[in-house]
């Protein structure tokens, strides 16, 4: 433990050497923005939304990548520093589609925003991120209204052309999490940053879509993206933050168990996000966790009971159907025993439906005859 | 350091990937032992491409060196374990050299991999279907567990035998005791105490001490008919046993088969009563995982029609047999019956799991669980045992007229037969047939082209499906997964399975690659 300390908005902070300002501050409660940090990569300081004023420095610091040294004294509010961060989200409303109603002079330029985006999106509704993004709530924040540069046109398509991913190249504002989400976080090492300066580009691979890349469809790139460039194609339009539950729960696929919340309106599963920092997963899905719950809405799913007559199926009652399957279990057992009755249970299911089975099989029919795929 | 053996983590459990995948990048050391040169292996530091079923022997000459060369942990063989002269004995009997041609690796690679291993501890040792579904699967994990406790990385935090569970819940079912020999909570069924202690929870006489049945031989029963009602739960047996074919009679055979699904399935086809279930994120419950972890599992949306939870409709056809089972939701079940019945489970209730879960052993209310077991080379049955092992050739091997080896697994987009994936939107336009992947080596011998249908022959049947001509497989090798039902590996897997646990031989069997047309 080392016993330095540093002045944070008039408080003095304890650290430990290697600690950023920003880990700092937040150990201390002090809130400080960021956008493109994310928590388990490599700070960048990108985006210069983290910045803060330290006494003595000519400049502003990123606070995210800055460590902290004895004696420094920093302010994280000051006008310097609020200055700046509203120069960087005004660049950063400018820079794409935008289309969030944040609070544009509304004359005919905002209209003209509005109708040019709605045709680029080929949708008529504001940004689908509208409600859960990083931009919009910081200009809100710093009540940034995005009139102060001339919006600047799109340079790159919409990449809509893989069943999962839908590619807003309009509304990217290069932060890099989804960078760092797919190579530190996921290490799939599939999309990175292309070409330079003002032609600046997420691409995947040598800038081919997404399907022809090395892209494992994981999705940690639209959990990790704070604006709308990167959203499910599925859920696109189909929530808003406010109409939904999040409700947690654990992924039906493999044995790793991973934390799922599932954003249920409506009583329907719109969107699947890992739970952050939830054990075991800390956030993380696979292609199946995120994208794979739909199959619950299939319009095969069974229904009703089906009793076999004649070779074919017929639909009956929960009567009709159990009394049918124990009346049958009884004559078994009668003639030759409860060891001519045998089941398989369900290593899919959860614990209580196989505790249930196992306690039919054995103490209700009186046989061990019991098993499931345990070493498959 | 890692080692990874017959398991392809990367496409089965993605997410356990990411994390062995971060501590690479930060300086970890990883070694792959697989037959094919899967995406993982692009981290490793080793990759000991071994002929498929070889793994015993390539074990045994690791051990070999470890002992000839005095690199095992002494400390932990001499105070932990027992049984180390037998294991010396068995495996000074696999010098590298002797296993070059049974495993297909060069000597001096498996001395120089034994001295990485011993160089750093600790080492987990991670396993998946790769070792336990060959006629030695048995064999094969004890082997595993011979090296770990041979190097002495038992009983520690990131250290280990860690078998990655292929289902969500294979460890919870297990644990409920759906197995033939025990109760919930490991409790054996031929134990008087055990069998009198659930007689008396469940209010019942004259429960069986006899051990049941295991899926094969329930099937054998189906043909002979000494298994004559036959009660399958959310499995689809057609497509996931060994030879279909095989599998198709014996369900045919059936006197009786109720199916318990939510989805008609290949398997419902042989059914006389199929009964729709609730299904996962319509039902509030609990999944164990890999590493013993129980986690909830909660309601987000209502079942269709007049479908039930699982657990309702086995209570209702106890009450047809005179049972009335007191609980009433999957809570009153895990709360009053489980984790009261099984010792291991007694501290998890269902208000200490509602964010991360617990893993047991959790013994009492207090108990914070247990993240690794064996802690400080304590076992279980006291001193670690060394089962020293021979290796055994799969049950089939290539031979002039099925030259090549088909070994079998899953693929990262789908999930088994796809009774779920093939349902969820946008799954199947990134993978949408079955392929079978074989080597350049192979594919420019029999002159076949990237994409080309082939069929595939076996001894019990054939498939047509289109080649994929990859450098994940060695020459003689042909991989398959069971996802699709038209090209399934199990037409033509082979229904051998191991003695004791009678786990199917799905890693290997030997085929034969017709070309179609010119």
């Amino acid at each position: 433990m080392n016993d330095e300390t540093i002045t944070i908005n008039g408080n003095e902070c304890r650290f430990e050497k290697g600690q950023t300002i920003l880990e700092v501050a937040e150990e201390n409660n002090i809130y400080i923005p960021t956008l493109c940090y994310l928590k388990g990569a490599t700070p960048t300081g990108t985006c210069r939304i983290c910045v803060v004023e330290i006494e003595g420095y000519r400049r502003l610091e990123t606070s995210c990548t800055t460590p902290a040294e004895a004696g420094m004294v920093v302010l994280t509010e000051s006008p310097k520093v609020v200055a700046s961060r509203k120069e960087t989200l005004e660049l950063m409303l400018a820079s794409g589609n935008h289309n969030c109603a944040i609070g544009f002079n509304r004359g005919e330029d905002w209209t003209s925003v509005q109708l040019k985006t709605q045709e680029a999106d080929d949708a008529g509704e504001l940004c689908p991120a509208w409600g859960d993004c990083r931009l919009q709530e910081l200009a809100y924040h710093y009540q940034v209204d995005g009139s102060k540069y001339a919006k600047r046109d799109v340079k790159y398509p919409m990449e809509t052309v893989n069943p999962l991913i839908v590619r807003d190249f309009s509304r990217c504002i290069l932060c890099g999490r989804c960078v760092q989400a797919c190579n530190e976080i996921q290490v799939n090492r599939a999309i990175n940053f292309g070409y330079r300066g003002a032609d600046t580009k997420i691409v995947a691979g040598a800038d081919v879509p997404l399907k022809d890349s090395a892209c494992v469809f994981c999705g940690e790139c639209i959990q990790a993206c704070p604006v709308g460039a990167l959203v499910e194609k599925k859920a696109r339009y189909t929530w808003r933050p406010w109409e939904v539950n999040k409700i947690r729960t654990t992924c039906p696929y493999c044995g790793v168990g991973c934390q799922l919340w599932l954003h249920e309106k409506n009583g329907r599963i719109v969107k699947v996000t890992g739970v952050e920092d939830g054990a075991p997963n800390k956030g993380r899905l696979c292609v199946k966790g995120r994208f794979g719950y739909d199959f619950i809405y299939s319009e095969d799913r069974l229904k009703t009971p089906l009793i076999k007559k004649n070779g074919q199926f017929q639909e009956a009652s929960w009567d009709e159907a159990l009394d049918l399957v124990a009346n049958k279990f009884k004559e078994i057992i009668k003639q030759d025993g409860p060891d001519a009755l045998a089941g398989v249970s369900c290593a899919r299911s959860i614990n209580e439906d196989s505790y249930q089975m196992q306690k039919l099989f054995r103490a209700v029919f009186k046989t061990n005859n019991i098993d499931h795929c345990a070493r498959t | 350091m890692f080692l990874v053996i017959g398991s392809n983590m990367a496409e089965a459990h993605p997410v356990a990937s990411t994390f062995l995948k971060n501590a690479v990048l930060k300086g970890a050391k990883l070694i792959v032992i697989d037959p094919r040169k899967h995406r993982l292996v692009d981290f490793a530091d080793v990759h000991l491409q071994l002929k498929v079923g070889s793994d015993i022997a390539l074990l045994n000459a690791l051990m070999y060196v470890l002992i000839d060369e005095n690199l095992y942990d002494k400390e932990f063989v001499s105070s932990c374990c027992v049984g180390f002269e037998e294991l010396k004995e068995k495996v000074l009997a696999y010098p590298p050299e002797r296993v070059v041609d049974i495993c297909g690796i060069d000597a001096e690679k498996i001395r120089d991999t034994a001295r990485f291993l011993a160089s750093v501890k600790p080492l987990m040792l991670c396993y998946t279907l790769g070792i336990t579904e060959h006629t030695c699967g048995k064999n094969n994990v004890m082997s595993t567990a011979n090296l770990q406790m041979l190097l002495g990385n038992m009983g520690v935090e990131c250290g280990g035998v860690n078998p990655l569970r292929g289902q969500n819940n294979v460890q919870g079912a297990c644990d409920m005791g759906a197995l033939p020999n025990v109760y919930p909570g490991y409790q054996a069924v031929t134990n008087p105490d055990a069998c009198a202690k659930f007689e008396t929870a469940w209010n019942v006489e004259g429960m069986s001490k006899k051990v049941g049945l295991m899926i094969p031989q329930m099937m054998d029963g189906l043909v002979d008919g000494s298994v004559r009602g036959f009660y399958i739960f959310g499995e689809n047996l057609a497509n996931t046993e060994p030879d279909m074919n095989k599998v198709a009679h014996e369900l045919s055979s059936a006197e009786f088969i109720v199916c318990q699904d939510i989805f008609q399935t290949e398997t419902t086809r042989f059914a006389h009563v199929v009964l729709p279930a609730a299904a996962w994120s319509e039902n509030d419950g609990t999944f164990t995982n890999s590493e013993r972890r129980v986690s909830r599992v909660r309601t987000a949306s209502t079942p269709p029609g007049i479908a039930k939870p699982n657990w309702w409709i086995f209570k209702e056809i106890a009450r047809r047999f005179g049972h009335d089972w007191p609980s009433a939701s999957a809570q009153e079940i895990w709360d009053n019956e489980v984790s009261v019945l099984a010792p291991n489970f007694a501290g998890i209730k269902y208000h200490r799991v509602e964010k991360d879960g617990l893993q047991w052993p959790c013994t009492d209310e207090q108990h914070p669980g247990t993240c690794y077991l064996h802690h400080g080379g304590q076992f279980t049955c006291g001193l670690g045992q060394f089962r020293p092992v021979d290796w055994t050739p799969p049950a089939e091997v290539p031979d002039e007229d099925y030259p090549l080896v088909l070994s079998t697994g899953r693929r990262l987009y789908h999930y088994h037969t796809r009774t779920q994936t093939g349902r969820c939107g946008g799954l199947n336009d990134l993978l949408g047939e079955e392929t079978a992947d074989i080597s350049l080596q192979d594919a420019s011998r029999l002159n076949i082209e990237n994409g080309e249908i082939i069929r595939l022959i076996s001894r019990r049947g054939e498939v047509n499906v289109r080649a994929k001509v990859t450098p994940e497989v060695s020459e003689g090798m042909v991989w398959m997964a069971f996802h699709f039902n038209d090209a399934n590996a199990n037409w033509l897997t082979n229904a051998a399975f191991d003695p004791d646990t009678l786990t199917a031989e799905y890693k290997a069997c030997a085929v034969r690659i017709e070309k179609l047309s010119n």
